[in-house]
């Protein structure tokens, strides 16, 4: 499989704060890639560096190729770099229609064609299209971030706690919707999760971050006999 | 529902109103009396400048305390050169492009040099004041443009009337009157045409979350930087048939004017048209009646009217219609539609 995204001693932080201290990453084409780590270990600091949020103190992110670190949010999600952000951040006052259309513009391709697949992908979005975001239920909510997302066809994903406040009969058809999207789309994904049984039925390599650092590589299939304190094997 | 039928529910709102308009165009220069005529083109001059901010506050989220700067400047770039040029359908293109290039200018320091909300506010209302004052004291010979005096407080009285196009025929008020319902009916169809667009949707996607929206793939500075560009352009239009209502005085950039047309977005309703249209000419029809009666001040009532609204009716005209009428007609309450974006 050929490399997506490489990510060389990446550091960063929030203003003179550091939160991640050399991160080494690589991602390859159609990879399933988990990050497993306590609270405040610097997982959702490792996506939104990525994505240009936060910006890079140190090191260097590769793009399909192509140097990112001093890119824009924006000019990364064009470069085919998606986010999914905890919390959802979905338009509240948009219709899930127009939610989705903003998520196809920057395509610059047919807008329509785009969302009607997507619309195929994710069924439970097909009746409730002309209501507004805000209203939609937490699990409603994030199946349509997810569905924003890959309105703009990203070829990398990065999932921030897709689990995170929802209800399990809607984790079970997230986790049904994302596997059979990495294979139809042959899409890489980043997924930064605490839940233990959605990111080792999801991901085919789950690495563990400690103190803003990728401390190991976990086997998905033993994922409940690993202690992230210290238990794991090394990289 | 497909794509396709969703995408054409907003044309009806443009139908109704091109009925609408249509109707007023072709009876009220016929039956109304000369001053109601003028009148009401003056209030549709207002009405496009109530246009310019439902757009770029309601829609773009910026606003902007100092839209009367580009009103103002429309009106004066169009006596300038059409008193330069003797050809006022060229000066008709310096009124909408003037103001314009002054936003681009101006835009650019304020989006690129990321300043917030309070700053823009404050800064915009700044600049209009710098106009106010500096035309207030541009009375004498020495402040001319080629042969057009600033004229200071007068203003310019001698502003030539818009002809028809390529002739030399000034427009009668019925004319007037006909081309600033074209006017208003344009700009109103433009914006309504604009926010449905992938440059719309993205201009309210920065509104609604700029950060969000930047992770999606937008150039967030660029967007509201293009919209109140746009917005400008509008409110020049609306100097330019304000000035051939009334006539170009330093008012246009008073601190009553930039009031006046926040009130108006606010009780129409910010995120809606037709709301702050509606308001504008409902307010200025109250403020004449009121004035003619001299018992109270039309600027207090104004004032009350303002509280009023942000007290007990926060979303304006519009959208608590649209709601009464969705009450009435039994619509669910818990199954909101998103047509127009409210706020």
């Amino acid at each position: 499989m050929s490399e997506l995204l490489s990510v060389k001693n990446l550091q960063s932080g929030y203003g003179r704060i550091p939160i991640l201290f050399g991160i080494d990453l690589s991602i390859a084409k159609g990879e399933f890639v988990g990050v497993l780590g306590h609270n405040g270990m610097g997982k959702s600091t490792l996506l939104r560096t990525l994505m240009g949020h936060i910006p890079a103190t140190v090191g260097t992110i590769a793009f399909a190729g192509t140097d990112v670190t001093r890119a824009s949010p924006a000019a990364r999600a064009r470069a085919g770099i998606g986010y999914v952000p905890q919390g959802r951040q979905i338009f509240p006052a948009l219709s899930v229609m127009d939610n989705l259309r903003v998520g196809a513009a920057c395509t610059g391709r047919q807008q329509t064609i785009i969302i009607e697949r997507v619309i195929e992908e994710f069924p439970r979005l097909k009746p409730i299209l002309t209501r507004a975001g805000g209203v939609l239920s937490g699990g409603e909510q994030q199946i349509l971030a997810l569905a924003r997302c890959l309105c703009a066809e990203p070829q990398l994903v990065l999932l921030d706690e897709p689990t995170d406040g929802i209800q399990p009969s809607i984790i079970e058809e997230m986790k049904d919707t994302l596997k059979s999207l990495a294979r139809a789309r042959n899409l890489s994904i980043l997924l930064v999760e605490q839940n233990l049984e959605f990111i080792s039925d999801l991901a085919t390599r789950v690495l563990a971050i400690k103190r803003g650092q990728l401390s190991g590589e976990i086997d998905p299939t033993k994922l409940h006999e690993a202690d992230l304190a210290g238990d794991i094997r090394p990289a | 529902m497909t794509v396709m039928a969703l995408s054409r529910s907003g044309g009806v709102h443009v139908a109704l109103a091109a009925l609408a308009a249509l109707a007023g165009i072709v009876i009220l220069p016929n039956a109304a009396p000369l001053y109601t005529l003028i009148n009401v083109t003056l209030y549709m001059s207002m009405g496009v400048f109530a246009l310019s901010l439902a757009l770029l506050w309601g829609y773009g989220g910026i606003l902007c305390f100092g839209q009367s700067a580009f009103f103002g400047l429309g009106a004066y770039a169009y006596a300038v050169a059409a008193i330069n040029f003797g050809d006022t359908t060229l000066a008709a293109v310096f009124a909408i492009g003037v103001p314009a290039l002054f936003a681009a200018g101006l835009g650019y320091f304020l989006f690129y040099g990321r300043l917030s909300d309070v700053y823009l506010g404050v800064i915009t209302l700044t600049v209009t004041l710098i106009f106010f004052k500096l035309i207030n004291s541009t009375g004498g010979d020495a402040w001319r443009i080629g042969a057009a005096r600033l004229g200071g407080f007068n203003g310019i009285p001698t502003t030539p009337l818009l002809t028809i196009p390529f002739t030399r025929i000034p427009m009668s008020p019925a004319q007037m009157f006909i081309f600033a319902a074209i006017s208003l009916f344009s700009t109103y169809a433009l914006c309504k045409g604009l926010i449905v667009t992938r440059f719309g949707r993205a201009v309210i996607a920065v509104r609604e979350n700029e950060m969000r929206a930047e992770l999606l793939g937008y150039n967030a500075r660029r967007l509201k930087l293009a919209v109140f560009v746009i917005s400008a352009g509008i409110a020049g239009l609306a100097g330019l048939l304000f000035a051939n209502s009334v006539f170009v005085s330093p008012t246009m950039f008073s601190l009553s004017m930039a009031a006046q047309v926040l009130i108006w977005v606010v009780v129409g309703g910010l995120g809606t048209l037709f709301g702050p249209v509606a308001a504008c000419f409902a307010l200025q029809i109250a403020t004449a009646v009121l004035g003619k009666l001299g018992i109270v001040d039309p600027n207090i009532v104004l004032g009350l009217v303002l509280i009023i609204f942000v007290v007990f009716v926060p979303g304006g005209i519009q959208p608590a219609f649209a709601a009464l009428l969705h009450r009435l007609m039994d619509i669910r309450a818990d199954r909101p539609v998103a047509g127009e974006v409210a706020r």
